[in-house]
């Protein structure tokens, strides 16, 4: 099972490293799309401030949506999903281990750049660092929720759009506290109830959204 | 009964906008969802 | 069936909206606007009930391999969505008088909007499926992610609202509520939940029709209801 976790986790890695553009489209666009704020509300630093968490926010919810058909849908077309169902292994720690490598792919890039982003929206030490940890707990739930729609909708005409309706609901609570603990945090605030829900929303997600990748990869290949 | 006359009753006390915009908007949704149903018989 | 239903409903909605209007006094703090409750409230607790009863039918639909139960799911969502957007909507015409504002990020309203947002994804993806049985399987798992989140989405709202607005008029604990208002607002509950019932039956009546032609089928399964 171990073993199974490990080759999954590698082969996309490997993949991944020979067709770069993907990861690097994912992180220009978000670069490109919170760039565009400033341009739409003016340059005046203290407005950015307040600003600068939900857009940082917002933009990394964008790029795992935008990336998420890599998941599942090139393995689904060239049949290397069936492969896999039918590997003998437990379905659901395969799909742990492909959304892992999705996350470490294009989750992890946004979360070390945004920091950088943070500064142009003039955020200061503290909050970068608290942003930075936010988005650590939060983007791997945001992958692991969006899995279940871009599982729902393998090869269903509608792509991406359609995913984005069936998952943006449920990111809702992420970004909320998510973006919520950098604000709270810069208007004084405690933030430990931010943080603990972050946490026990990715062991939410981590438990039982592979359940529900699993069943609908399997209704999907039927 | 609270209402002198008919245009009173229509005023609703100067909230008929909002109290009739409610109710027309909610008849209208159900009678589109049933000729919805009707049409597709 | 459907027909019974849909007296009763229509017989429910004359009691209501009379009390609602020619028995419920005035609210002395709101005026006559507070009469918009009669549809809002009613409209809203269908909107989640509908949610839970349309999951629960989708969940036995995948659990127990039924087909008349993924019909019943699919036949609940548009109804539904229908009652999510009358709830938002007089939630929005109620609001402009009372708050000064079409439109508040109140925890209701968003948690409604949200809802809205959930049924909107459910019948998309029951749409876009062209193969009707992995459509009611593949929209099920997404009523049964959507039934673990409602709660989730509910409490993180109302923790967001009341970080960022403080307590906010609540519409249903007036402490001034007369009886005859709630009586008003459950007979129209009543008179909502029974026309809910007879357009579902309505409908899925239909998209048996459509989906099996022949009658072999039903004589088949008619235990399963």
């Amino acid at each position: 099972m171990y073993k199974a976790f490990i080759s999954v986790l590698r082969k996309e890695l490997l993949l991944a490293l020979r067709q770069k553009t993907d990861v690097v489209t994912v992180l220009f666009f978000f670069l490109i799309v919170s760039s565009l704020f400033p341009f739409a509300v003016g340059p005046e630093l203290n407005t950015l401030k307040i600003i600068g968490p939900g857009v940082i926010w917002v933009g990394a919810l964008l790029c795992s949506l935008l990336a998420l058909h890599r998941v599942f849908e090139t393995d689904f077309n060239d049949g290397s999903l069936e492969h896999l169902v039918l590997s003998g292994e437990p379905l659901t720690v395969l799909v742990i281990a492909k959304i892992s490598a999705h996350w470490l792919i294009t989750g992890l890039p946004v979360v070390i750049v945004a920091p950088f982003i943070g500064l142009q929206f003039g955020l200061s030490a503290a909050s970068l660092s608290l942003l930075l940890g936010t988005l650590l707990l939060g983007t791997p739930v945001l992958s692991l929720v969006g899995s279940i729609g871009a599982a729902l909708t393998l090869g269903v005409r509608g792509g991406t759009a359609l995913t984005s309706i069936l998952i943006l609901p449920f990111y809702v609570p992420v970004l909320i506290f998510g973006a919520g603990a950098v604000v709270a945090d810069l208007q004084g605030l405690s933030i430990d109830g931010h943080l603990s829900i972050l946490t026990a929303m990715l062991c939410l997600s981590v438990a039982l959204a592979p359940l529900a990748i699993a069943s609908a990869i399997k209704i999907a290949l039927e | 009964m609270q209402w002198e006359s008919i245009s009173d009753f229509f005023a609703m006390g100067g909230y008929g906008l909002y109290v009739w915009g409610s109710y027309s908007v909610t008849a209208l949704c159900v009678v589109i969802e049933l000729v919805d149903l009707r049409k597709n018989r | 069936m459907a027909t019974f239903f849909f007296l009763v409903a229509a017989i429910l909605t004359v009691w209501g909206l009379y009390i609602g209007f020619f028995v419920a006094p005035t609210d002395f703090q709101q005026g006559e606007s507070y009469r918009i409750i009669f549809i809002h409230v009613p409209a809203a607790w269908m909107s989640m009930l509908i949610y839970l009863v349309m999951s629960f039918w989708a969940a036995i639909g995948l659990i127990m391999n039924t087909r008349l139960s993924s019909m019943m799911a699919h036949a609940l969502a548009p109804t539904g969505a229908l009652m999510t957007f009358v709830a938002l909507w007089t939630g929005a015409f109620w609001g402009r008088p009372t708050w000064g504002a079409w439109w508040v990020w109140d925890a209701r309203l968003t948690s409604e909007l949200i809802l809205l947002f959930l049924y909107i994804g459910y019948m998309a993806l029951r749409a876009s499926i062209e193969d009707p049985r992995r459509g009611d399987r593949a929209s099920a798992i997404l009523a049964l992610v959507g039934v673990v989140n409602v709660p989730i989405i509910y409490f993180s709202v109302q923790w967001w609202n009341t970080l960022h607005q403080g307590a906010s008029v609540s519409l249903t604990k007036s402490p001034t509520m007369a009886t005859s208002m709630l009586t008003g607002m459950l007979v129209m509950a009543l008179a909502f939940w029974m026309y809910s019932i007879a357009v579902s039956l309505m409908r899925v009546r239909r998209i048996i029709r459509d989906r099996e032609g022949n009658a072999t089928w039903l004589s088949e399964s008619s235990g399963v209801q």
